[in-house]
């Protein structure tokens, strides 16, 4: 399960004055292009996804919608989020949109999770579970800004899309590329699948979509996995993909200032109480009322 | 060893045991609940047969605390109503710190001091428990705006109240002649006439 891929930017729960192996830090960022404005809706990302990935989830219910499964699960890493959309001219758009993990620079699941080593990031940008140090607290779910992990109810362990972190290592695309029938889902470097988008916004913004974009959240330091999409100025469009994610100020004040400050004060407590009671000495009961009590029960024996 | 029959009873055994359960489960809560606070205390969970047993185990042993905090609380809160002399006696707590306690005010079964630790435990521990039911993923799925207040409450709340335990446990350390009363019930009269001796009068009639 551990590579050793000496390429490891970051590691949860671990300090940055304690790196993991990251001697092949030198990689170039890689980035999953997704263009909304191709996909056809065929889930062929989510078979492929499920085959590669040898995961076979339940089969579902029709829930009267083309979304299947509804959600995300511990066995489903990508999902097809189906959305109508009326524009301004009253003409109906069907935006799809290929749900899953967003693989942020700043990831918050990386942030949150307590145990060392279990999510890890590497100098590609690609952020990994590495199941066997799970402990299932979910605290990576608490911690994503896209609600993307989810625990497996079987054996208790955080799951979501790896973006192929093993077909990358030997220089393939994840599948869910591989398979896209409209090549709606690119993959390459960062910079290269920017510039893949570049286009695509010129030409959408031509054909009348004036508020095309790349969507590569910055309150995040960006993602690993970016959108195409139509109306870029309202992402919530799609399946209400968040406008301006970031880790929520409550994570960041739980895995921030709390840590340092609540472990200096513990440490302050229980040196302060050592050295209060070194230098000021013990509270004894006193000779004096020791006396006292001694002499009313000679009293009372008389 | 027999001891002098003529001491007092502080605590008899029901209080005694049901202190003992809360200090159990807290000392339990707080070696797992610092390792998933900070990772340099992570080691902690080997006391707990690895992380994911402390990760199972804590909310249940949470739980216990919990209930046998709250029997706790009840016995004990009409012992624990601020008074004007408490006031006093916090107002003077710095002497008696720097190791005074000549002018202290005459105090009853429990001092001002006490009394503040007693509230100020009563309110974490409520905190630790509506937050920590909030952040148990095993049984429950809230909105992840209240499970990411519960996580922050949890662990500030959670610090704190180890905080308060430090202090209450140093307390009994430095004061001589306390502990035993935690683990056999009984004080000296000496040690009663000292420290409580408003408690001391009712008790002796003296």
């Amino acid at each position: 399960m551990s590579m050793q891929s000496q390429d490891i930017i970051r590691r949860s729960a671990t300090s940055s004055l304690t790196p993991p192996p990251q001697v092949r830090d030198h990689k170039l960022e890689v980035a999953k292009l997704i263009d909304v404005t191709v996909c056809i809706g065929c889930k062929g990302c989510q078979v492929a996804c499920s085959e590669w990935n040898d995961i076979r989830d339940e089969v579902g219910h029709n829930h009267g919608i083309y979304d299947n499964p509804v959600d995300l699960t511990a066995k489903s890493w990508t999902v097809m989020r189906f959305a109508e959309h009326q524009d301004e001219g009253g003409r109906l758009q069907w935006l799809i949109r290929k749900d899953g993990c967003m693989h942020c620079a700043d990831p918050g699941c990386l942030k949150s999770c307590p145990a060392p080593g279990a999510i890890i990031q590497y100098a590609n940008g690609v952020v990994d579970f590495q199941s066997e140090h799970c402990i299932g607290c979910g605290y990576c779910v608490t911690g994503c800004p896209f609600n993307v992990p989810r625990i497996n109810k079987d054996d208790h362990k955080a799951y979501k899309c790896s973006l192929c972190s093993d077909r990358l290592a030997i220089g393939q695309e994840p599948s869910c590329v591989k398979t896209c029938p409209t090549g709606a889902i690119q993959f390459g470097t960062k910079e290269d699948m920017k510039l893949v988008a570049d286009d695509r916004v010129k030409d959408l913004k031509e054909r009348g979509f004036a508020n095309a974009g790349l969507y590569d959240p910055q309150g995040v330091g960006g993602t690993h996995v970016m959108y195409v999409l139509h109306h870029a100025d309202r992402p919530e469009l799609y399946s209400g993909l968040p406008a301006n994610p970031a880790i929520s100020p409550l994570v960041s004040i739980w895995k921030g200032v709390t840590k340092p400050l609540a472990t200096l004060a513990l440490a302050g407590v229980a040196l302060g109480s050592l050295f209060h009671y070194v230098t000021k000495g013990p509270n004894e009961v006193s000779r004096e009322i020791e006396e006292e009590i001694e002499a009313e029960d000679k009293e009372a024996a008389k | 060893m027999i001891r002098d029959p003529k001491d007092l009873k502080r605590y008899n055994a029901s209080e005694r045991a049901n202190h003992w359960l809360i200090g159990i489960s807290f000392i339990l809560l707080a070696l797992s609940g610092l390792a998933f606070f900070h990772p340099a205390f992570f080691p902690l969970t080997q006391f707990f047969g690895g992380p994911v047993w402390a990760r199972i185990l804590h909310p249940y042993i949470g739980v216990v605390m919990a209930l046998a905090f709250l029997i706790i609380f009840f016995r004990f809160k009409h012992l624990n109503k601020m008074t004007p002399a408490d006031k006093e006696w916090l107002a003077k707590a710095k002497n008696m710190v720097d190791g005074n306690d000549h002018d202290m005010p005459e105090q009853g079964k429990y001092n001002g001091g006490q009394k503040v630790m007693f509230w100020a435990l009563a309110v974490c521990m409520l905190l630790m428990t509506v937050s920590g039911l909030l952040i148990w993923r095993a049984w429950f799925g809230f909105d992840i705006t209240l499970v990411r207040l519960g996580a922050v409450v949890h662990a500030a709340a959670g610090a704190v109240m180890i905080g308060l335990i430090m202090v209450h446990v140093y307390a009994a350390i430095w004061v001589k002649g306390t502990i035993r009363a935690m683990w056999y019930g009984t004080v000296t009269r000496a040690w009663a006439k000292q420290h409580h001796r408003g408690w001391y009068r009712q008790v002796t009639g003296k």
